[in-house]
């Protein structure tokens, strides 16, 4: 007999216009990893809001039994003081917060309204030692890394007796290592008996860590397997969240390869804010005419902050090195300079620092040409529309219309619009910094089905990526990056993961 | 229909606002026994809240940058009253002269609180805090604590005169002019309607249906005329309308149509996108607080003329009433949403409010709670209606 920790029986949730959930059901065993896959707008997010009582109850239908007993909550303190925690993509932290205080923040540790703050430390310390954060707890959250502050929100349920820890996205913010960490330490809690719930995009993980997982499509469950039981791999996963046989995650192309057209000679960038340390050390790469490169690096490893400085200096000081286009050297001190020299960037924030996302979409898509559709600075607002419906069937973006608000779009639109905006400005060398991050598999194909397009029209495409697969998968030629320098050159054959990952660790010997 | 529901909604908030604007006038209407409307009340209320429409429309720029506000705006009205009173009183300098000395001045000002605003990155809040106690110490100590007046008659003008009328010999009761103004501005409008719309045809896009077309176009210019009906039947076309209408199309237009006035709403929306996309952000947020400087001296002209003296009191919480304007009108508190127009409309709620209030007797303790009020509802309206959307 198997004893569930949790059974979600035919829950439903409807929004105006949209059934988000259809019956589904979850049973979680206690004391398993639980993983929940499936695209973006599948209904993970919405399936977990119901179970932590975001939505509360009464505004879905169905019931759900926590530990045998059937929960009506109101509000996430209900949920939580049944034992159940949620972690979410955006973390709860208060960054001028020291680590103890947001360990225990709602919780604490105190004798009626005076904080108790020795008890504080001392539980923190032991809190932080089971999720293994070597820091003190005084320190404020701001000063550590993601990955910390990741433990932090870990270590802040487990203060709250959790018994079921949900997890959404942990590792989307993560280096590798840290990355690895955390899995290793849901595995540690596993051995404590604490189940988890586990959300992400990131197959290789559930593979690693998971007991069973459920994949949701379209709000609906799709199937649940049993690691110990069925045949679980990657391809059945995708198979089932996209609803057909994704035979080639990354689409066919015959690269026609022609002359050198952008090169990055001797390119040095200093830290803006650190006096005297350099972020990017001699860094020399070339492009081709309808070539793909790829630029691999760790988080952390410059390689953002190497397409920043290129693009208009928008990153860093004291830069040095040439940019040559077309065998003529260029001189470009601002962005706008940099596009009008044919150079466009995408970021890879493109909430943050590519969309505008209170803005409809076309205005989003003419922003960084606005020239090209206006006259004497007077914009021509049809002319405006009429490019941005091109691009909205060119690139498939879906909308209602152009003049929706690029913020109600999908992640997988989103990043098309922003696509749209960087190819309308006509460049002949596009660097795309993690085109696809935070976006499910059939957006990710499409988007690489545009990238290879742009190769095939004759520009030279920059792909920034810490997704070995995708560089494995996409680019003709791979720059490898590490600690701000380039540490290796593989081409299309000689690329392979194991290739690429022995550059970085020879580097760091080398280092040491 | 889609398109034509997406602009819909993205415009509800102003098409609410306005709405507001008739319901309150209809409803002061009653309340006064119809002493509202009277065409000389109607020219009454223009030139009372000309200096906040002036003012209104540079701070819904400032406000667009990402919810920048600029306070100093009433002591800049002040000092540039003490500057015109200086000049013209004392120096017995040409009126005309003296104007342009004073929109100098103005610019300068807009230059020296940019300068920290926009480079150094000061927040606009603390530099024009720091200007509203400087500009009204600067005040003081010009005129010396006094009040300087009377003004010329030619400087009066502005906020007292009217356009004079070209038909004035016929012996008719109304003032031609007005008329024959109101019939050109609904031909133009007519005209660019029709070409708007065949141009969207010729790119083929949804069109409203023809009724409704015709319909809105006979409702505007229904508005039009019967607001230069009610100006005809008084003395005419104010001189400060013609300035107020002038402001209020170009910088509608400014910002609508242009691509520094799209710079303006990008900035607001997302600095961080503007600078990727190419946009020289600090050059647009500086060009911003100039604007509002040199439109506060415009309103400092206005308004000096209008109180044919210079008072070292003058422009006392102007800065509010603008700001208040704005978010009446729609503008969003983070920047990147807002309109002229919109700000108008709050402009000229706020306007009726007063006047409306003051002719039935209520006194300006119980005015000021009810205008407080009917902020905080206008922008709870806002904040509870985008929640509702977003859910």
């Amino acid at each position: 007999m198997v004893e569930y920790i949790l059974e979600m029986r035919d829950i439903t949730k409807v929004f105006p216009g949209v059934k988000a959930l259809d019956k589904v059901n979850l049973k979680v065993r206690k004391g398993e990893i639980h993983a929940l896959v499936g695209e973006n707008g599948a209904g993970k997010s919405t399936l977990m809001n119901v179970l932590s009582g975001v939505y509360p109850y009464g505004t879905y239908s169905g019931s759900i039994f926590f530990e045998g007993k059937e929960c009506t909550f109101k509000g996430i303190k209900d949920s939580e003081k049944a034992g159940i925690a949620i972690i979410h993509q955006e973390l709860a932290l208060v960054p001028s917060l020291s680590i103890g205080e947001n360990i225990f923040l709602g919780n604490e540790r105190a004798k009626k309204w005076l904080i108790n703050w020795n008890q504080t430390n001392v539980q923190a310390v032991k809190l932080m030692k089971k999720v293994g954060l070597k820091e003190n707890p005084v320190t404020l959250v701001k000063d550590i890394g993601v990955g910390k502050q990741q433990l932090v929100e870990i270590a802040k349920a487990l203060a709250k007796n959790v018994k079921l820890l949900i997890l959404d996205e942990p590792t989307a913010a993560l280096n590798e290592e840290d990355s690895e960490n955390l899995l290793n330490l849901l595995l540690e809690l596993k051995k404590e008996g604490i189940t988890s719930i586990l959300i992400s995009h990131k197959l290789n993980e559930v593979l690693e860590v998971a007991d069973s997982i459920t994949i949701l499509r379209d709000g609906r469950v799709v199937e649940t397997l049993d690691k110990y039981k069925d045949d679980v791999s990657e391809d059945r996963i995708i198979k089932g969240m996209v609803g057909r046989e994704l035979t080639n995650r990354f689409p066919e192309r015959t690269p026609k390869i022609g002359e050198v057209i952008f090169e990055v000679k001797n390119w040095t960038v200093y830290h803006p804010l650190i006096e005297g340390r350099k972020v990017i050390k001699d860094v020399s790469i070339e492009v081709r005419r309808g070539e793909i490169v790829g630029i691999y690096g760790l988080m952390g490893s410059g390689r953002t902050e190497f397409a920043m400085s290129v693009f208009g200096k928008s990153y860093g000081k004291n830069i040095s090195g040439r940019i040559i286009k077309n065998g003529r050297e260029l001189i470009i001190n601002s962005v706008r300079q940099a596009i009008e020299n044919g150079l466009a960037y995408v970021t890879e924030d493109r909430k943050s620092a590519g969309l505008i996302l209170m803005d409809d979409i076309k205005r989003n898509i003419s922003l960084a040409s606005l020239g090209s559709i206006s006259k004497n600075m007077v914009v021509d607002e049809n002319r405006e529309i009429y490019v941005a419906e091109e691009y909205r069937k060119k690139l498939n973006i879906k909308c209602s219309s152009v003049l929706q608000r690029t913020g109600n779009l999908s992640g997988g639109n989103q990043q098309k619009v922003l696509l749209s905006k960087w190819i309308f400005s006509k460049p002949d060398i596009l660097i795309l910094d993690e085109p696809t991050r935070g976006i499910d598999v059939g957006a990710k194909y499409e988007i690489y089905k545009i990238i290879n397009s742009l190769a095939d029209e004759g520009k030279a495409v920059i792909l920034i990526s810490s997704e070995l697969p995708e560089i494995l998968g996409m680019c003709d030629r791979v720059y490898v990056m590490n600690e701000g320098r380039i540490v290796g050159e593989l081409g299309r054959e000689e690329a392979t993961q194991e290739s690429i990952m022995k550059c970085i660790m020879q580097s760091i010997k080398e280092v040491v | 229909m889609q398109h034509v529901r997406d602009i819909f909604k993205n415009n509800i908030r102003q098409y609410a606002m306005f709405i507001a604007l008739i319901v309150i006038t209809i409803f002061f209407q009653v309340l006064t026994d119809g002493k509202l409307l009277l065409p000389m009340n109607v020219t009454n209320l223009v030139l009372q809240n000309s200096y906040v429409l002036i003012l209104a429309i540079g701070m819904t720029l400032c406000i667009l940058t990402g919810g920048n506000i600029d306070l100093s705006v009433g002591s800049v009205c002040a000092f540039i009253g003490a500057v015109a009173g200086t000049l013209i009183i004392n120096m017995k300098m040409d009126a005309g002269l003296a104007i342009v000395i004073c929109l100098l001045v103005g610019i300068a000002i807009g230059v020296w609180q940019g300068f920290w605003i926009a480079y150094l990155r000061i927040p606009a809040f603390i530099v024009t805090l720091a200007g509203m106690l400087m500009f009204r110490g600067l005040t003081i100590a010009m005129l010396k604590g006094l009040t300087l007046s009377p003004f010329p008659e030619k400087f009066q003008q502005i906020s007292a005169g009217f356009i004079p009328d070209a038909f004035k010999g016929l012996g008719i009761n109304l003032n031609i002019t007005a008329f024959i103004v109101g019939i050109i501005i609904s031909v133009i409008y007519v005209i660019f309607a029709i070409k708007k719309r065949a141009e969207e045809k010729r790119y083929g896009f949804e069109v409203i249906a023809m009724p409704l077309f015709i319909a809105k176009i006979i409702l505007v210019v229904a508005g039009i005329n019967l607001f230069a009906y009610w100006l005809a039947a008084y003395k005419g076309l104010p001189i400060i309308l013609v300035l107020i209408g002038i402001l209020v199309f170009v910088y509608s237009f400014f910002t609508t149509k242009t691509v520094p006035g799209r710079y303006i709403y990008a900035m607001g929306g997302n600095e961080k996108a503007a600078k990727l996309s190419g946009i020289n952000t600090n050059r647009v947020l500086f060009f911003t607080y100039v604007n509002m400087a040199f439109l506060a001296a415009v309103a400092g002209i206005v308004f000096t003329a209008r109180l044919n003296a210079a008072s070292p009191q003058a422009g006392m919480n102007f800065e509010l009433d603008a700001i208040a304007a704005c978010f009446i009108g729609g503008a969003s508190a983070y920047g990147g949403i807002g309109t002229v127009t919109g700000s108008i409309i709050g402009a000229l709620v706020m306007g009726v409010l007063n006047n409306g209030m003051s002719i039935m007797g209520v006194g300006s303790d119980m005015q000021m709670i009810i205008k407080g009020f009917v902020l905080l509802v206008a922008v709870a309206f806002d904040v509870l209606s985008k929640n509702r959307a977003r859910a």
